[in-house]
């Protein structure tokens, strides 16, 4: 097919990018985001894009900068990984309580301490009370329709809200995949031009941001930022509708495989999806009645979908790739909670998994599922660790 | 020479009303040095007294767009903002002049936002960086930064049975500006509003990052009464404690040499109550004077210099 490349999860963010072609990129280079701005740069290099790319000196200027060129109007692009999105932390919530549309390409990689360069979901978890959209990508082939959608996820009047395209850490951003790709004068069709309601460099109508807001301001400030979520939200499915016809895939908030007729469930995020849907493949050869969830949207949390897609299922296991030390995994507490209404709910346990990059195999997944079948599945279970 | 009477008729970019403390060194430069340029300006500023003082939700002082990011982040900032200035000037949709200039404390500036100021002006982002300097963190509540002088007290350098004030000497952030090989760096002092101005004119219209540090005395840190500022900051001026010069695509120029006029740094700091526990101390105001002497001895050989 003509319009297939195969590409790495981080060369498929920086094509995006490059048919997006925004205004501003700001970044800094971390392993495993390095390879998005490699190949941006190179676009830069070769004149196939307008963009102003600020290298700047950390990742804390990045965001700084997006947040500077973003107030003045402009598209505005960066990419991070780990101990740069912990470094950007303070700036993150700043660009999106400054209701700024920036789209964020993150490889995910583990936090130090100690230092760890492969993958777990530690630095986009430790964002996610931060006001961000944050989609998580199974392939290359997501993480390009996404960052595309994301653009105008973020820039919709109504949300305007920050957007993390999240891809895991090497398993995603440095493995080959078949990606198809849209035509560029449709990508740009799709995307059209950025025209903010206000922008710094309207010298005739001056405006403040980011002013000093007290307890008399700030909390109807922060209430507004918990509506634009509900509505970015509600508006998404139709924007994803939309989408499929640039892309040919309707990208919803969670994506069932199997689910239909399956009596025991896993939930889980990324690339661990794809080794999922393998064992499934597997299992339903033996008559397992086994299925998976993916979550796609984890900001805003598509609770209810979740709940209407599961409610009938027997047992659901959670696969956290990252831990909360001192309460449940992150995405097994947001399931537990969906459910809490429910009169009939599944029983649900959580499983934390691929810490650091350790290993998560088929044969791992199949573990899970047999003790989901055969009830001998604790409440809490670490996949993979030495005890 | 500036004009006295022409700089009166221009309308102020930074509206009266706003929370500053009377007699307060910043909010004179603010207002001076957006006097410098014609142009449409563009302000970026640092967490600190101006930014928490004009812009109390839902009011603002600012008559110019004006952004407020962080605290370290002010260059950053800009440089986002002067990115996208570029960028969409490229693409024909901007078509006006605009200047760009961020303000930040000495605590925003040589302190914590030092990385961020440095990775700008090596960026070579066209926009002039503005400290204004009152020589500690007088925003939340007068502690010690590496531009607090030798001996003076602060709330983190307090005045005790071991140990009196600050313990240092204030580090020389211009000339760290100067070996970023920038266009132009400057000293200035809100005493001296000609010499303010006309650097600001001048920064303005070169290309590329310029930085000016200027003087700005607080009233309630430095402990000097509220129609006192400008007296105090002549005096530090005419004591060679902070002199005024230029450094121009790295050539130095002393822009005010007293000559034999030159004070004793004692007159300097006797009108100020962080330096009352040393007035009297000879040894504390022999080492400030020699510091001062040296430091002004290097500056003149510097302005020698044929670079």
């Amino acid at each position: 097919m003509k319009n297939m490349k195969p590409l790495t999860g981080t060369e498929a963010a920086s094509y995006a990018m490059k048919q997006i072609n925004p205004d501003v990129v700001a970044a800094y280079p971390i392993t495993p985001q390095s390879d998005i701005m490699h190949g941006f740069s190179q676009y830069v290099a070769d004149g196939k894009v307008d963009t102003d790319l600020i290298r700047v000196e950390s990742e804390h200027s990045a965001m700084s900068a997006c947040v500077g060129a973003s107030a003045a109007g402009a598209r505005v692009m960066t990419a991070s990984s780990s101990q740069g999105i912990a470094l950007m932390h303070e700036i993150i919530y700043i660009a999106s309580s400054t209701r700024l549309p920036i789209v964020m390409n993150v490889v995910n990689r583990a936090l130090s301490g100690p230092i760890n360069i492969h993958c777990d979901h530690s630095d986009t978890m430790a964002e996610r009370d931060s006001g961000w959209i944050q989609m998580y990508c199974e392939t290359a082939q997501e993480v390009y329709d996404l960052t595309i959608l994301a653009v105008k996820l973020s820039e919709h009047k109504d949300i305007l809200l920050p957007v993390m395209v999240c891809q895991d850490g090497f398993i995603t951003s440095h493995g080959v995949e078949p990606v198809k790709l849209i035509n560029e004068k449709k990508v740009k069709k799709y995307v059209a031009n950025y025209k903010p309601k206000h922008s710094l460099l309207n010298i005739k109508k001056p405006i403040t941001v980011g002013p000093i807001d007290f307890y008399d301001f700030y909390f109807e400030h922060k209430r507004q930022q918990v509506d634009a979520m509900q509505k970015a939200k509600s508006i998404y499915p139709k924007m994803a509708k939309e989408f499929s016809k640039v892309c040919g895939k309707n990208y919803r908030y969670i994506e069932p495989y199997k689910t239909k007729d399956a009596d025991h469930v896993i939930i889980t995020m990324s690339s661990t999806a794809g080794t999922t849907k393998e064992v499934i493949d597997v299992l339903r050869k033996k008559g397992k009645k086994v299925g998976l969830l993916k979550i796609r949207m984890f900001r805003p949390f598509p609770n209810k979908e979740i709940v209407k897609e599961l409610k009938n299922k027997k047992t659901i296991a959670v696969l956290d790739r990252a831990a909360s030390f001192g309460a449940e995994a992150p995405l097994y507490s947001e399931i537990r909670s969906s459910f809490y209404e429910e009169k009939n709910k599944p029983e649900i346990f959580s499983y934390v998994f691929g810490l650091g990059g350790r290993e998560i195999n088929p044969g791992m997944i199949e573990r899970v599922y047999s003790e989901l079948i055969s009830g001998k599945a604790k409440k809490e279970n670490y996949l993979g660790v030495r005890e | 020479m500036v004009n006295l009477k022409e700089l009166a008729k221009q309308e102020s970019k930074i509206s009266s009303g706003h929370r500053m403390c009377p007699g307060c060194g910043a909010a004179i430069n603010a207002r001076m040095f957006m006097m410098g340029t014609k142009h449409p300006v563009v302000v970026a500023n640092a967490t600190g007294c101006i930014e928490v003082s004009t812009t109390v939700y839902p009011y603002t002082s600012w008559k110019v767009p004006w952004i407020h990011n962080a605290f370290e982040n002010a260059a950053a900032t800009i440089s986002g903002v002067v990115s996208a200035y570029d960028v969409l000037k490229r693409k024909g949709k901007i078509k006006k002049e605009i200047k760009f200039i961020a303000f930040g404390g000495d605590g925003g500036t040589y302190d914590i936002g030092l990385q961020s100021l440095s990775g700008a002006a090596e960026r070579g982002h066209n926009f002039l960086y503005v400290c204004y300097n009152n020589e500690a963190y007088m925003n939340t509540g007068m502690q010690r930064s590496s531009a607090t002088p030798y001996g003076a007290s602060t709330k983190t350098d307090p005045l005790g049975n071991k140990r009196q004030g600050k313990q240092e000497f204030s580090k020389d952030l211009t000339k760290i500006m100067v070996a970023h090989n920038i266009p132009y760096v400057a000293q200035t002092s809100i005493s001296h509003y000609n010499d303010l101005i006309e650097k600001a004119t001048k920064a303005f219209e070169i290309k590329g990052p310029k930085f000016i540090n200027s003087l700005s005395p607080c009233t309630a840190g430095w402990g000097i009464k509220e129609n006192d500022s400008l007296k105090v900051a002549r005096l530090a001026v005419e004591t060679c404690f902070w002199p005024l010069y230029e450094v121009e695509n790295g050539k130095y120029k002393i822009s005010y040499d007293p000559g034999d006029k030159k004070k004793p740094v004692k007159e300097f700091l006797k009108v100020q109550k962080r330096f009352s526990h040393i007035i009297n101390d000879k040894k504390a105001i022999k080492k400030i004077q020699e510091n001062i002497d040296k430091n002004w001895q290097d500056l003149k050989k510097l302005e020698k210099c044929d670079f």
